[in-house]
């Protein structure tokens, strides 16, 4: 089955798996984006173990989502989700930014099957969803399109002209999230350049603003509920976040936008979610089909 | 090279009437091959930045208005929805002014369409100096050497109206990304329905072995008309209408370099970065020959009428002359 529909408590095990990947890939390459990935991670996971219809072993499934996130940066929440879904071994996420690696610093359709179109250059992505949602409703397509925008690129101008057209073309089979946690990466959002009244300027641009607190996994399930069947115009979830959320030290501290723990801090961060840097990475080690991940057993 | 079979010599195509020559608009050559695979091919999608009047993409929206898309002044969303639309199995095709195309899109393009090397189609109308009246704003020159340097990008520059409604056809073949080039004013017509064009494969329009004269767009007319000035001076001049510069058929130019010994380029375009600068790539690689280059010389367009433009910024058929003259004193003082 394409779709899961984890129950609350498996989804929440699940974004607690997801957060310890993101710490042990970051342990391991050294480099990349620790914040957002980790602010992302529970609505990640509500979107790939319940809400999306994907179907890893067959990519061109043509009846599938399609989801696309414009923030590319914070592909150690992608790649997570990616491999703890199955679209490849888990094992692969230690290769993240390296060389030899399939998994790039910024999502790359050809290097990473299952990415629809590469991003990493932001305000770009909400009008490739905006094609897509277009471009299966003129087929016919019964399908949701999912994009994935941060706050900080809202400073963007084009995500205003994705804005108006997808309101303009009435596409209600596009659902944005934005990873509000009020962080970018010289500051807090509203000291680098303000973007509040966030959801009036989306209500005024004619989109359906559904906000949740982006952590409660049972609020985002209902809002992405709510987004489905809302008709005639497109849906926003404006999810509140926490730059860092999960990690004691990196909560709320825009620092954390764009650098990775070192091993102590990666190790600290485990055992704060009840493991370990070894036992983690041991775990990542082990799964070396692509699957859905198993759970990570006793002891761990 | 990528995809292109290299060439058996070809004989060239009948020399058009240089005299008196047909008139006729290259956008609107745009504008008919996007009627041609309306009809032809179900998944061809056109999308518009308020401007389907002068990019001419207003026939195909009359003819297939389920399949146009009106985006409003917007080239930065335009150029990503046509890559979800790509990405969605459709064959989009953009138009706006090559201006905003290539530069105010770039980014757009390069990231999202031919990072993913998605088959977004990229009409870049109003090209060269010889847009005329609305001035430097209007006038692309810059487009061949944007567009060349990216990653998976085609780069097709048609002489006239025929030839970019078949290279408007040849261009949702290719399953990757490519920008074609035209202008706005009427261009002279030396290419026929009958014409080959082949992505990638160069034209032998005249033949000759003293020069090579390789012109690509409304230049391949000057090209011509400089070639016959230079026959009346006992130069049999060779003439390579290169439609496409990236790929460029760098057969056909070493071959050019090899048989003529000396080459001019023409192209109504900035001389950094285009087609001047991708045949040099191409002869000083393998057959460095004595080259000079008729373009825009590094500076903007200014408002006027085309005809008095050519002959200001030093692209009109004379130009191409003393630049052979120029090209075959080196040739023999070597």
């Amino acid at each position: 089955m394409p779709r899961l529909e984890m129950t609350l408590q498996e989804l929440k095990e699940r974004a607690l798996f997801v957060r310890r990947d993101i710490i042990a890939l970051l342990a391991r390459s050294q480099s990349g984006h620790s914040g957002g990935p980790l602010s992302s991670a529970d609505f990640g996971t509500v979107l790939f173990f319940h809400e999306m219809n994907v179907n890893p072993g067959r990519l061109d499934d043509p009846s599938r989502d399609m989801w696309h996130f414009s923030i590319g940066h914070i592909t150690p929440v992608i790649y997570s989700l990616m491999g703890e879904r199955g679209y490849f071994p888990l094992v692969d996420l230690l290769q993240f930014r390296q060389f030899k690696g399939h998994l790039q610093g910024h999502p790359s359709k050809h290097d990473t099957p299952g990415i629809e179109v590469s991003s990493g250059s932001l305000g770009q992505g909400l009008s490739v969803a905006s094609g897509m949602a277009l471009g299966s409703r003129m087929d016919g397509i019964d399908r949701r399109v999912y994009c994935v925008m941060g706050d900080g690129e809202q400073q963007e101008g084009q995500v205003w002209e994705a804005a108006m057209f997808a309101a303009h073309y009435k596409l209600d089979n596009i659902c944005g999230v934005i990873d509000y946690n009020r962080k970018q990466i010289d500051g807090d959002v509203q000291d680098v350049m303000g973007i509040a009244p966030l959801a009036d300027k989306w209500r005024g641009f004619n989109w359906n603003v559904i906000e949740v607190d982006g952590h409660d996994v049972a609020a985002l399930v209902q809002g992405f509920e709510i987004a489905r069947a809302t008709k005639g115009k497109p849906s926003l979830i404006l999810a509140h976040t926490v730059m860092g959320k999960g990690v004691s030290f990196m909560e709320d501290d825009y620092k954390w936008h764009g650098v990775p723990p070192n091993r102590e801090q990666a190790d600290q961060a485990l055992r704060e979610m009840g493991t370990s840097l070894d036992a983690w990475t041991a775990r990542l080690e082990r799964c070396t089909k692509p699957e859905v991940a198993p759970g990570p057993g006793p002891g761990v | 090279m990528t995809g292109v079979t290299p060439a058996a010599p070809q004989a060239p195509a009948s020399v058009p009437s240089l005299g008196k020559p047909e008139m006729k608009r290259t956008r609107e050559g745009f504008g008919h091959g996007l009627l041609d695979l309306g009809q032809r091919r179900q998944d061809v999608v056109v999308l518009v930045g308020d401007l389907s009047g002068s990019t001419n993409v207003s026939f195909f929206a009359e003819k297939f208005p389920d399949r146009f898309i009106q985006v409003g002044v917007a080239e930065q969303n335009m150029m990503c929805v046509a890559a979800g639309l790509a990405a969605a199995g459709k064959i989009p095709f953009l138009a706006t002014y090559g201006a905003f195309a290539s530069c105010r899109s770039a980014d757009q393009m390069r990231v999202t369409v031919a990072y993913t090397d998605l088959p977004v189609k990229i009409g870049g109308a109003h090209g060269g100096i010889s847009v005329g009246p609305d001035g430097a704003t209007h006038q692309a020159m810059e487009e061949i050497a944007i567009v060349r340097s990216i990653p998976n990008m085609k780069m097709i520059v048609p002489c006239d109206y025929w030839e970019t409604r078949k290279a408007t056809v040849a261009a949702a073949d290719d399953p990757h990304p490519n920008y074609i080039r035209f202008g706005r004013e009427p261009v002279p017509v030396v290419t026929g329905p009958e014409t080959p064009f082949v992505i990638g494969k160069a034209n032998l329009v005249r033949d000759g072995g003293d020069l090579a004269i390789i012109a690509c767009g409304v230049m391949v007319y000057e090209a011509l008309v400089a070639a016959q000035e230079l026959e009346a001076r006992g130069v049999r001049a060779r003439v390579l209408n290169m439609h496409t510069i990236k790929p460029i058929d760098a057969e056909a130019v070493v071959r050019a370099a090899r048989e003529c010994g000396a080459i001019v380029t023409a192209e109504e375009h900035q001389v950094h970065g285009g087609l001047g600068g991708a045949v040099a790539e191409a002869v000083v690689q393998s057959h460095p020959v004595p080259m000079e280059l008729v373009a825009v010389h590094d500076r903007f367009g200014r408002s006027g009428k085309q005809e008095e433009l050519m002959a200001a910024f030093g692209i009109k058929a004379p130009d191409v002359v003393r630049a052979a003259e120029r090209a075959l004193a080196r040739k023999r003082a070597r």
